[in-house]
């Protein structure tokens, strides 16, 4: 019995230690730096601990200004990634002629480079100084006035940031609404059709409740995963993203880790632990919600 | 009959509402495909332009007559794009292959052996699960740097070798292999590894297989770690190489020559989805996350 | 409302991609359905029966010919238009949808002049549970009734739009046996109460032959006979339907015709008229042997098992197709069991002859 319990510890020793120094540690540390006060990263050292890297990070125009774009960011993405991926799996479960070429395409998004298609996004979007760049030129056609997505106004740069963001994140919502329509059982459409059920009622009453489990999971990942977004932004506006106004929070944790503001964990991992702590909360509340609105057979 | 329905008129408006229908569904499908699809058109045509070509182009034109490699061997030649392909393998390889072997060993430990504590320390894993990598990250950068690691290959690798999301994927899939299987092996007098490796791997290749596309896909796309980790472009992964070339290499001027590295950059993992595509969405459906 | 179907065929495209070919699931099918009959639909599986009820419901397209409700042609009519109420084989209930709300369901799909209110919907969804028991089911949800609970859901379901045809595809084949007994009577009943033209899919001939009006008996997509249970089975056309009706099924030898007798092997078992020479299959009802110290059919005996009322005797004999030859026999009979050999007389009615190559009945007269 003795030899059987080190042969258990051993097969899972690699994976301790790994986890322990890479996850368990920092996950402690972590907290320990954030009330570490006056941390200097070259010397080690620190004066004091206490609250004061929560209250610096808070009262911080910088972060003030990447909590305003993540919150943005996370309220118009989800809902319309959520949205527009059901309704592109909807119209893909309804057809047999090239659908698993749409899907193929579809999912193409999912294989690529955040950073390097990111750069095409800033390419078809940005305006230089001797040419409007192709959206311009788009708009141009539809009679508007060109704008710079890129080193332009606010809103266009957010427009921009979250059509990229929904671009990005579409492939693996569909996979997964297409997978959960397809186990619908046919023969409640058939009895919906015999009864004469308009689309949209067999879209209400039957479809959406029986994939409401994978329609919360995903607005739940969905949620989560804006939250923690950051390499988008970085692909369309380049690394200083303080200056274009379009930091995101994790943007904020890793600027302040390293970067042109860097070296101060301390306020890295206050901002990180606030980080946490909005994601957990938003996280429960639409558990709570969705436990009342969801139908699990 | 109460009623006489007037059984032309509702044939010819069901079938007109039928056509109606398809028309929207495939316009609907066909324009989200044009939006998917467009900016990879306009990488490829953007990397075959010449460069004065596209600088005298005030209004992008939608193709080109002349087509040209130039940008390709400028994209090699001015920034070591090929050393950042190179990087990016090797970093792919040794910690896709360093994970699998861990998390296999630990999957097979809580889903076949029996030992003390195997209850607590599972309890423990899956709490870890919902840990965000942003809150590991300080310490790790500041451990990596202190242990002197910060531009190698080890510093780059060991943070990404576990996960604790695919050892449970995988001993979920490993609890399911009947007890009668290891019985039988027992009796043959099998040692466990060898069990582990001639039965139990075998039957569970399609999650070893999703797991293997997974975790290729995230190192081939990573970022944020690499960009802290390394400041020497002799270690930059394609992400960072890239970022680099934008901002301080030929990016600013050459947009031809950066969008020939961006196709380079994605051509080999869109070439590996397109040859497994069945195998890369089915475990992508299983597994994966992103978004 | 008779339905009426002319020339109905539904052709697939075959599953093998390379042979490129077509497989026939309904075959050329005229029938006229009588009003208010119930009409069993009887075959093996894969015999077309299902596509025949989802062509008649229009679930799916025929390939050729028309179906018509009374003198409506509803050929190319979507389902939803022709007043047909269908009950699935898995029931098809809505598992997030309570008893009730299963029930009225169509009623909320209906518009225009035919939108009913609240009250009213409410009161057909009773009407409706009443005539299938259901009452005190109304809130649960369908996880939590059993088979045979649910079952009558779907019926009632089915049956709230007062459907001018009532389709119900292998209605019984999730139930257990007695439930399946019970069950069978039941729809029975409901036919008779509503008067609603049904048609009931099975595999089972047992379950077909108790309760229709008329059985229409389908082998790959083929019409082979139709008619009244109790005709069918005195009077099958073939050797499939002869095959495929009764329990014990018949029994069938091969044996030859030769100047108006039949022989099966030296046995000289009947006089045929009018039956001309040539090998045959002789199909005998298990009812049709009688026992008799000097029959002409010389079989050997392997046992006897008791019914009760009946007595069946188990014996064999070289030309039988099966194994086994299975004869039914009044239990007042005494069978020596000690003997090797038992002979049988037949009753010329339960015999039948076929072609040995087709498969069709041959006539004859018995003196």
């Amino acid at each position: 019995m003795e030899k059987q319990n080190r042969k258990g510890w051993l097969y899972l020793l690699p994976a301790f230690i790994f986890l322990g120094v890479f996850m368990i540690y920092p996950l402690v540390d972590v907290f320990v730096y954030s009330f570490e006060e006056g941390y200097n990263s070259a010397s080690q050292t620190f004066y004091d601990t206490g609250m004061y890297n929560y209250s610096y990070v808070l009262h911080d125009p910088y972060f003030l200004q990447a909590v305003k774009n993540t919150f943005i960011l996370v309220v118009i993405t989800v809902p319309v990634s959520t949205g527009l991926a059901l309704l592109i799996s909807l119209a893909l479960s309804s057809i047999r002629p090239l659908k698993e070429l749409f899907q193929t395409v579809y999912f193409l998004p999912y294989v690529t480079n955040t950073l390097a298609v990111g750069l095409v996004f800033m390419i078809l979007f940005k305006k230089t100084a001797y040419s409007d760049g192709l959206v311009n030129l788009l708009i141009h056609w539809f009679g508007g006035s060109s704008v710079d997505f890129i080193d332009g106004p606010y809103w266009a740069k957010m427009f921009v940031l979250c059509f990229y963001t929904v671009w990005v994140v579409m492939p693996f919502k569909i996979l997964i609404l297409t997978s959960a329509l397809a186990s619908v059982n046919q023969v409640y459409y058939n009895a919906a059709r015999v009864d004469g059920t308009s689309r949209f009622r067999i879209f209400r009453k039957i479809t959406l409740p029986m994939i409401s489990p994978t329609v919360f999971y995903l607005i739940i990942t969905g949620f989560i995963g804006a939250f923690k977004a950051y390499s988008d932004a970085v692909a369309l506006f380049g690394t200083n993203l303080n200056a274009a106004e379009m930091n995101t929070i994790v943007g904020y944790v890793y600027d302040m880790l390293y970067g042109d503001s860097g070296g101060y964990p301390s306020y890295a991992s206050a901002a990180a632990i606030l980080l946490f702590a909005i994601v957990l909360t938003i996280t429960c509340i639409n558990l709570l919600v969705s436990r009342s609105h969801v139908h699990y057979s | 009959m109460e009623r006489q329905p007037d059984y032309n008129q509702i044939r010819k408006s069901a079938h007109l509402r039928r056509i109606a229908g398809n028309v929207a569904i495939y316009g609907l499908l066909a324009l989200w495909a044009v939006i998917v699809l467009f900016p990879f058109y306009w990488m490829v045509l953007t990397s075959v332009k010449s460069y004065s070509s596209y600088n005298a182009e005030h209004v992008p034109s939608f193709f080109t007559l002349s087509p040209t490699l130039q940008n390709y061997a400028d994209a090699f030649t001015t920034v070591p794009l090929g050393q950042y392909l190179i990087n990016t393998l090797i970093f792919t390889v040794i910690t896709t292959l360093i994970m699998v072997a861990v998390i296999t060993l630990a999957a097979f430990a809580f889903a076949r052996l029996e030992f003390r504590g195997k209850n607590l320390a599972f309890t423990l894993f899956l709490s870890l699960m919902m840990i965000p990598n942003e809150l590991v990250v300080i310490t790790n950068f500041t451990t990596i740097t202190n242990l002197g690691w910060r531009n190698t290959f080890i510093g780059l690798i060991l943070p990404s070798v576990t996960s604790v999301f695919y050892i449970y994927l995988l001993r979920e899939n490993f609890a399911q292999v009947p007890d009668e299987l290891y019985y039988a092996a027992k009796v043959d007098g099998t040692p466990d590894l060898r069990y582990l490796r001639k039965v139990m791997i075998p039957i569970c290749r399609p999650t070893l297989t999703t797991i293997v596309i997974l975790k290729v896909i995230e190192c081939w796309n990573s970022y944020v770690w690499p960009r802290l980790i390394t400041d020497d472009p002799d270690y930059y992964l394609v992400s960072n190489g890239i970022q680099e070339i934008r901002e301080n290499g030929f990016g600013r001027e050459n947009i031809p020559a950066m969008m020939a590295a961006v196709v380079v950059i994605s051509v080999p993992l869109i070439l590996l989805f397109l040859i497994f595509r069945k195998k890369v969405m089915e475990g992508v459906a299983r597994g994966g996350t992103k978004g | 409302m008779k339905i009426v179907l002319e020339h109905l065929t539904k052709k697939f495209p075959s599953r093998n991609k390379k042979s490129r070919g077509e497989v026939i699931a309904v075959n050329d099918f005229s029938f006229e359905i009588p009003d208010g009959r119930l009409i069993g639909l009887l075959g093996p599986s894969g015999c077309g029966k299902s596509t025949t009820l989802n062509l008649i419901c229009g679930l799916q397209k025929p390939t050729g010919g028309k179906i018509f409700f009374g003198e409506d042609d509803v050929t190319d009519l979507p389902p939803e238009h022709r007043g047909v109420g269908l009950v699935f084989q898995n029931y098809a209930l809505y598992p997030h949808l309570t008893v009730k709300q299963n029930i009225t369901f169509p009623l909320e799909n209906l518009r225009g002049a035919e939108k009913l209110t609240k009250a009213e919907m409410e009161r057909r969804a009773y009407d409706a549970a009443r005539l299938v028991q259901l009452e005190e089911l109304m809130d649960r949800r369908p996880g939590e009734l059993s088979g045979g609970q649910q079952q009558r859901v779907a019926i009632a379901r089915a049956l709230v739009k007062t459907p001018r045809v009532l389709l119900l595809d292998e209605p019984l084949s999730n139930l257990d046996a007695r439930l399946r007994l019970q069950t069978r009577e039941e729809i029975r009943r409901i036919q008779k109460q509503t008067q609603i033209t049904t048609i009931f899919v099975t595999h089972d001939q047992d379950e077909a032959m108790s309760i229709s009006d008329l059985i229409v008996v389908m082998k790959e997509g083929v019409v082979q006979q139709i008619g009244m249970p109790q005709e069918v089975y005195d009077n099958p056309v073939n050797l499939f339907v002869a095959k495929f009706l009764g329990t014990p099924p018949i029994n069938v030898f091969r044996g030859t015709v030769r100047d108006g007798m039949l022989y099966i092997g030296k046995d000289a078992v009947l006089a045929v008229k009018g039956a001309a020479d040539q090998e045959v299959f002789a199909g005998i009802r298990p009812e049709g042997f009688l026992l008799q110290e000097d029959g002409p059919l010389h079989c050997a005996l392997n046992r006897i098992e008791v019914m009760g009322r009946d007595i069946s005797v188990v014996s064999s004999h070289e030309c039988c197709e099966a194994p086994a030859v299975r004869s039914i026999i009044n239990a007042e009979n005494i069978v020596d069991t000690s003997s090797k050999t038992v002979r049988f007389a037949v009753r010329p009615h339960k015999l039948f002859l076929f072609r040995k190559e087709t498969g069709e009945r041959i006539p004859f007269t018995v003196e």
